[in-house]
């Protein structure tokens, strides 16, 4: 039971924070400055030959 | 002599196999074992037989195949076992249809409804589904990459070890073999055998991915990644069981009661989300801008996609579980989750529907498109019904009844199936090399039929499943239930019989389809007027 508690509440606090700034880090990666061009780039992948 | 080794092994298990029909514990496992070593006889004398005895010319062998060239052989063999298992996989559907709704059709004691499910399901997620999605990733990722599958022949072990993990699961059914986990039925060494193949199946993708010469991994991969990653941490966890014997077909779970429950939907339904959901996306990202010739709609919206799926479907599991043991809170949190999931996957739907931006046209003039289309359109659907079934209330209603089933073929066969015959469609005039399909009208045909199907299937067992549930619950004023559960079995056979008829549409489409691909492959070409408005094979932009 102590195991339980003590995995629980890491997972309730410091492992949610991680997770939810993770997210929004690479959210924020995405809409950097230049990603446009970037993402473009890589949408054509597939398109440039067989 | 190129096999011996895989030769030698073959002939060892086929030993093996039958050293554990001698000693066997039981009798399923007898039977088993049997099975086993007869289809691994099999292979031994299919390699045997393509040994060259002829002597190798004078102090020179024969040069090795060129290595910058793709791995396509593997992805054809994909293509044909796809198309197999998915005819399989539909008929059986539809056997079972017809059992429900004409129970003197279940024939004792291997060809019951309880036997005949799991090999239904198994059949087109596992078999049909699994064989699309080993076929697809391994095509797109080198593609995308631009670099040979990595691991020569791993690519070969990895397609016949999951077809040999098919048959052993599909006889271990009709045998009466199971662990009584629902999609994860096979007992512990099938499960040990797949454990191994799907690692083969990392490191092949993975190795392709490391070695690419593309700087950029395309998203289908991460899509892909992600599904081969998660269903090898799934199938683990879930199937974590202590044998009785090491010669016995029986086991017992490593969890019990409620935790052994949400082990299991939650597994069940990151299936769902990771094989039905992630790998059959990275189809759509592939397949949507090749057959369209335009690229993705939004790429950013598509990483969103991707990481927001990631984060969110892996707490969905509980909405199973609805008013049963497990806390409220693990409940309502799975609600929660459901319900968010939402937002990513409409994302994406609309990402793939608004790739076609600026080509409406071709949904019209190319039944292949159209095909897609409608597979995200499905996937839009049941990503919407599915929140709103997790929904307790609404829960309340629907679970246990016969929506539940018609959510799930709403998504597997809308979803699911039209997106994988949209890739079959593209994929075999391409592997081999074929001006175009066989018939395009046939595509056509396909595509009606199969919408049809959907759509009274579907129809069908909305009414069935909410007249169901208003059944079950309804009082009279003294608070007695008012009907008996035999009465509503009775008030089904209707809708049973009318699902059975929406299954045989969709088989009818299937069998189009085996039929074109077939002529395809033989290189016939249907002399058929093209499709209004289409554009001539002539005139089509080389690729």
């Amino acid at each position: 039971m102590e195991t339980y508690t003590a995995m629980r509440q890491f997972a309730d606090s410091w492992a949610l924070l991680a997770m939810t700034l993770f997210f929004l880090g690479v959210v924020g990666f995405i809409f950097r400055p230049g990603a446009k061009k970037a993402a473009d780039d890589a949408a054509a992948i597939p398109l440039k030959e067989d | 002599m190129k096999y011996t080794f895989e030769m030698i092994l073959l002939g060892v298990g086929a030993f093996l196999a039958l050293v554990g029909a001698g000693f066997a514990q039981d009798r399923h496992f007898e039977a088993h074992m049997w099975v086993l070593f007869f289809v691994l006889l099999a292979g031994t004398v299919m390699l045997m037989r393509r040994i060259e005895f002829s002597p190798v010319s004078a102090g020179r062998a024969p040069p090795p195949p060129p290595q910058s060239e793709y791995f396509d052989e593997v992805v054809k063999y994909g293509v044909i076992a796809t198309v197999f298992w998915g005819v399989v996989g539909f008929l059986v559907g539809v056997v079972v249809a017809l059992q429900l709704a004409f129970p003197d059709l279940n024939i004792e004691p291997w060809f019951n409804f309880g036997r005949m499910r799991p090999l239904h399901t198994s059949a087109v997620i596992f078999a049909f589904g699994g064989n699309a999605l080993i076929a697809t990733s391994f095509y797109i990722v080198q593609r995308t990459s631009r670099a040979r599958l990595f691991g020569g022949n791993l690519g070969w072990f990895v397609f016949w070890g999951y077809q040999l993990f098919i048959i052993m699961a599909a006889t271990g059914y009709l045998l009466g073999i199971t662990q009584s986990k629902e999609y994860a039925e096979p007992e512990w060494y099938v499960d040990l055998w797949l454990t191994i193949v799907w690692v083969a199946y990392l490191i092949a993708f993975l190795g392709t991915l490391l070695t690419r010469k593309e700087p950029h991994i395309y998203v289908a991969n991460w899509f892909y990644l992600a599904f081969i990653v998660t269903i090898a941490m799934l199938h683990i966890v879930n199937n974590l069981a202590v044998p009785v014997s090491f010669l016995g077909s029986k086991s017992y779970s490593a969890f019990a009661g409620v935790q052994d429950a949400l082990t299991q939907w939650w597994y069940g339904h990151n299936a769902v989300g990771f094989f039905l959901t992630a790998g059959f996306l990275g189809m759509m990202y592939y397949f949507i801008p090749k057959q369209a010739n335009r690229p993705v709609y939004s790429y950013r919206l598509s990483i969103i996609h991707f990481w927001s799926l990631i984060f969110m479907y892996i707490w969905a599991g509980p909405h199973h579980l609805h008013y049963t043991a497990l806390p409220d809170w693990a409940q309502t949190l799975g609600m929660v989750f459901s319900v968010m999931l939402w937002m990513p996957s409409w994302g994406g739907m609309i990402n793939g529907l608004m790739t076609l931006s600026g080509a409406w046209d071709k949904i019209r003039t190319d039944p292949i498109i159209r095909m897609m289309v409608m597979a995200v359109a499905f996937y839009g659907m049941a990503t919407f019904e599915g929140p709103m079934m997790s929904i307790k209330t609404v829960n309340s209603l629907s679970h246990y009844t016969d929506w539940t089933i018609g959510h799930v073929h709403s998504g597997a066969l809308g979803w699911n199936g039209l997106i994988t015959f949209g890739a079959i469609y593209y994929l075999t005039p391409k592997l081999w090399n074929r001006e175009r399909l066989y018939s395009v009208r046939m595509v056509n045909w396909h595509f009606w039929f199969a919408t049809l199907g959907i759509v009274v299937y579907a129809a069908v067992m909305w009414v069935a499943g909410i007249q169901q549930g208003l059944m079950w619950r309804e009082y009279d004023d003294q608070g007695f239930l008012v009907y008996s559960f035999a009465e509503s079995v009775a008030a089904m056979v209707p809708y049973y019989v009318l699902r059975a008829l929406g299954g045989a549409l969709f088989l009818a489409g299937a069998l189009l389809m085996a039929f074109n691909v077939t002529m395809t492959i033989l290189g016939r070409v249907r002399d058929e007027a093209p499709i209004f408005g289409a554009a001539q094979p002539a005139l089509k932009a080389a690729e």
